[in-house]
């Protein structure tokens, strides 16, 4: 063949001209019927067979081709009158505004009209957003001249009721215009008058909106469907043409017969509403089609908008191949870079393996296997040949193998090792698409180490994810070298990690680290052969009557030689506080030289989401190697830690002794007799008021200030007569789970329970239940909750919780879809940004956007917490150097 | 085009705290930033000459302004804007 080639440049949209709509109509449709009584399709009906082939077999009569090949074709329907278009008519509106009703040329005077076309000009080639401000100036100025220019005539205010009505407001009276006197008007306008209102007379003659012929789409766009019945379902837009025909039939009818000018005239209106509705069946002003059920038709415009739309339900998004979803399931024992494949998915998700020289030996190992057997094949395509074989319906798989010849794509199962996209929804993140190395195991389920549970904000109670295979080897490079986990564990957003300990992990450590943890050497090789430890032991901390090691000791072994490091433990707080170390409470953390001489390892050290903790440090100092290879070894020991000691909880861990509890009945009785005190004086209304609030407001705030000291007092009471070894004390302290709020909760009260920032008050009149009196402000009547957990709640309290909780609920539920919404207008504003090698930031089309990404050319990622460089670190660094 | 009667702009805003300091660029000084950034003058951020502060400088459509922002990262921030009609 011998085809020219182009490189398109551009695409330029305009409105289709009413010659070219005639010129490649096929058909003229003038019956509204669909089938003739035999079933055969009506000539000229909207079933005409010259739209294109579309019965399998059926040979087209337009271009001969058959359903596969046959491109469609359009037909035309002759309009009885012309009708406007919707969408157009905001721009006819806008020409009619600015030009003479009599000359129809622009209402500005000539020598204007010459300068501002020069400066839109200039202003198109360089600030087109400026030209559309520019536009709208002209628009405006235009339309606010009431006698032309050029020929002196008066004008009229034009009102313009969408989609579709035009009224002139003349002397005589309100009078509509037609579209007939409309396309004249719109005629006669000049080209350089029509470019300055913002058209392209070249493209898009203003009299070309009002449509005179209207294009009947190929039935490609509207394919009948044969129900098993036999019957013939028709599409929608079919329908609507159906109703359009007829209309148009009837008003050509009308105009045949010179019937009434009141009949033609409704007609017209009738037509012209059905082809507004044929665009936009949502038009505001416009009757609806629809089916005979009542139903809506889907019209032109329907299908294009919303996000189950044309544009983005199949065109920015659309399903893909290559894809897989399972539940997710935990396994601890698999790097963080890893995920666990099941063998069934695996076998047929396929990577287009290209047979060469050096493994063509592997590929025929694969084929032999065939489609059924891991690590097989599916498909083999012959490179000489150009044929895709399909594994499943071939006999000879061994005489295929051995024809295997270099050029040859063999599509290979999924194997240990090859690289896949890894994606939890909702996608709010560049983290929530992280590439990971396959790990082919039995089960059903993917599997996923726990510690990349923050970046997908995961979790194993149900939740699915999706995996992506990418099939090209560039793919496969930008995956492997951006998106793999390890290269994720710093975040972009605030400088700290974002994969980290969490839960277990962070008491796993904690329980490895305390000064209490001896371990014997049996305990020590167990603990290190689950890191995967290869090495010596160090010397026991303890020689005598039998070697022990301590916790400190099996840390350090993993922490690079030459870090040193000091920061607070989480666990420093309150009685346990210490700000260097000089510490009794082993809660400041001390490493010299990779040893751990001090301090726990808990949240603060190993957590998610802490920015400059140890790990942290690690992954920004010794690289994201490093520190995936401290998460891959030394929290794998702090989870066996954890599985040798337990870590349970019972009904005594959050029990108190009866002291204590005697403690905070006598605390609860204080608070409501000074708030008794307090209603007694607001009702003789001696209470003193805060300034700036009414009584009532300063009593409530008064109320409920005292009711949370209280809870802070029983707090600081069950805090201190929990035992410091209790697991659930220790989970809240290291930040594991929960906090002392939690166990206040628990062993002593749940306190006062709010609901939009106030004490519960509504319910019945005047009171929030029947248990209580009208008008009782007391503690107990507007959600104080003096019981707990252990102990239980009364009757009214649960209520009260409940209610308190419900708003949680329903906050979440308001609060994800709206910041959903806020997000995506954020990410389609910010779209296609780049940040350039010479640290500007651009958008798609080279406009400058900073001239110094962020002010200041940081890489969060590679900031201690925002600081690029961290000067108290630094000087702790090189301080401590041997 | 002065489409729009200028408004009268009081000469107080250049004090205020958040305005931060803003220049009209010699036509040595703007060709200099338009070669360091490697840019045609359009591709520049864009501010209206009907802005309180561009008036107040007499800036026209074509100047280029540098704007000198404090920036709680950087210290001080340079940023570059085209004056435009409309």
């Amino acid at each position: 063949m011998n085809e020219e080639r182009f490189i398109l440049s551009g695409i330029k949209f305009g409105v289709l001209p009413p010659y070219e709509i005639s010129r490649m109509a096929r058909v003229t449709v003038t019956r509204p019927e669909l089938y003739e009584s035999d079933g055969t399709p009506v000539m000229g009906g909207p079933r005409d067979p010259h739209f294109g082939a579309i019965e399998p077999g059926e040979a087209c009569p337009v271009c001969g081709n058959r359903r596969d090949n046959c491109p469609g074709h359009f037909g035309k329907i002759d309009l009885a009158r012309p009708v406007l278009i919707p969408y157009y008519s905001d721009h006819v509106n806008a020409v009619l505004q600015a030009t003479c009703r009599s000359c129809s040329r622009i209402l500005l005077p000539d020598e204007q009209v010459k300068r501002m076309l020069r400066v839109l000009r200039t202003l198109k080639a360089r600030w087109p957003q400026l030209a559309s401000n520019f536009i709208r100036e002209i628009r405006k100025q235009a339309a606010q001249n009431s006698v032309c220019p050029h020929c002196g005539a008066r004008q009229y205010r034009i009102r313009y009721i969408r989609p579709v009505v035009f009224y002139e407001e003349r002397p005589e009276g309100e009078v509509r215009l037609t579209p007939i006197e409309i396309r004249d008007r719109l005629e006669k306008v000049r080209n350089e008058d029509a470019e300055l209102l913002g058209l392209d007379p070249e493209a898009s003659r203003p009299e070309w909106m009002v449509a005179t012929v209207l294009p009947v789409p190929p039935l490609a766009v509207r394919p009948p469907i044969t129900l098993e019945t036999g019957l013939k379902s028709e599409d929608d837009l079919t329908h609507a043409l159906v109703e359009i025909i007829r209309q148009n039939e009837r008003l050509k009818h009308y105009l045949a017969t010179s019937a009434p000018e009141t009949m033609v005239e409704d007609s017209w209106i009738a037509l012209q509403h059905m082809i507004a509705a044929y665009i936009d069946n949502e038009l505001p002003n416009v009757f609806v089609l629809q089916h005979r059920g009542g139903r809506p038709l889907k019209t032109l415009a329907q299908r294009l908008k919303g996000k189950e739309g044309r544009l983005r339900g199949n065109l920015s998004g659309k399903r893909v191949n290559y894809s897989a979803r399972t539940v997710i399931s935990p396994d601890p024992e698999i790097s963080i870079n890893e995920v666990g494949v099941p063998i069934e998915i695996a076998m047929i998700l396929t990577y287009p393996l290209r047979v060469t020289p050096e493994n063509i030996e592997e590929a025929r190992k694969y084929v032999l296997n065939g489609p059924y057997k891991w690590p097989g094949a599916t498909y083999v395509i012959k490179a000489r040949t150009r044929t895709k074989i399909d594994l499943r319906y071939h006999r000879n798989h061994k005489q295929l193998a051995e024809s295997l010849e270099v050029g040859d794509i063999v599509e290979r199962h999924l194997l240990d090792g090859d690289i896949v996209l890894f994606n939890r929804q909702p996608s709010l993140h560049r983290m929530s698409i992280l590439a990971h190395r396959v790990r082919v195991m039995k089960g059903k389920t993917f599997r996923l180490n726990p510690l990349v549970c923050p970046p997908y904000n995961a979790d194993f109670d149900g939740d699915e994810m999706n995996l992506h295979v990418p099939r090209i080897e560039e793919a496969v490079a930008e995956a492997e070298e951006i998106l793999l986990v390890e290269k994720n564990i710093k975040t972009p957003r605030y400088g700290g990690p974002i994969i980290g300990g969490r839960q277990d992990y962070i008491s796993g450590a904690y329980l490895m680290t305390v000064k209490t943890r001896l371990l014997t050497e049996e305990e020590v090789l167990e603990l290190l052969s689950k890191a995967g430890y290869k090495g010596d032991l160090p010397e026991p901390a303890i020689l005598h009557p039998k070697p022990l090691w301590t916790g400190k000791q099996i840390v350090s072994l993993f922490l690079p030689e030459d870090f040193s490091y000091e920061g607070r433990a989480k666990i420093n707080a309150g009685p346990l506080a210490c700000d260097n170390y000089d510490c009794f409470n082993d809660s400041y953390i001390v490493i010299r030289n990779g040893k751990l001489l001090e301090g726990v390892f808990d949240k603060n050290a190993i957590g998610a989401e802490q920015p400059n903790n140890v790990l942290h440090i690690i992954a920004l100092e010794y690289g994201d190697a490093k520190a995936r290879e401290l998460l891959d070894t030394l929290y794998r020991s702090f989870i066996r830690m954890l599985e040798v000691r337990g870590l349970t909880l019972s009904l005594s861990d959050v029990d108190i002794p009866q002291k204590a509890r005697d403690e905070i009945a006598k605390l609860t009785e204080e608070a409501k007799k000074e708030i008794a005190q307090m209603i007694k004086e607001f009702h003789e209304g001696k209470l003193e008021p805060i300034p700036g609030r009414t009584m009532e407001e300063s009593l409530e705030i008064k109320i409920i200030n005292r009711l949370q000291e209280l809870f802070r007092k029983s707090q600081e009471v069950a805090v201190n007569y929990m035992d410091p070894f209790n697991d659930v004390f220790i989970m809240a302290r290291t930040g594991a789970r929960g906090s002392e709020t939690n166990i206040a909760q628990m062993v002593a009260m749940l306190g006062q329970q709010v609901v939009r920032g106030k004490r519960i008050h509504r319910g019945f009149r005047k009171r929030t239940l029947a248990h209580f009196v009208e008008d009782d402000l007391s503690p107990e009547a507007k959600g104080f909750v003096k019981g707990n957990f252990r102990y239980g709640l009364r009757p009214t309290e649960v209520f009260f919780h409940a209610a308190a909780g419900r708003e949680g609920l329903v906050d979440t539920a308001v609060k994800t879809s709206q910041s959903g919404y806020m997000q995506r207008r954020l990410i389609n504003a910010l779209n296609d940004l780049v940040v350039l090698h010479d640290g500007t930031v651009r958008d798609a089309y080279g406009n400058l956007i900073q001239i110094k990404y962020g002010e200041d050319g940081v890489d969060p990622m590679k900031t201690y917490h925002g600081d690029p460089i961290d000067v108290d670190r630094l000087i702790e660094k090189y301080s401590h150097v041997r | 085009m002065p489409s729009r009667a200028r408004r009268r702009v009081s000469k107080k805003i250049l004090e205020h705290e958040l305005v931060p300091k803003h220049e009209v660029l010699s036509f040595e000084e703007a060709v200099e930033v338009l070669r360091r950034l490697g840019i045609p003058p359009n591709r520049l951020p864009a501010i209206s000459v009907n802005d309180p502060i561009v008036q107040l400088l007499g800036a026209k459509p074509g100047d280029i302004i540098r704007i000198i922002r404090k920036s709680p990262t950087a210290g001080e921030a340079e940023y570059y804007r085209i004056v435009v009609a409309f």
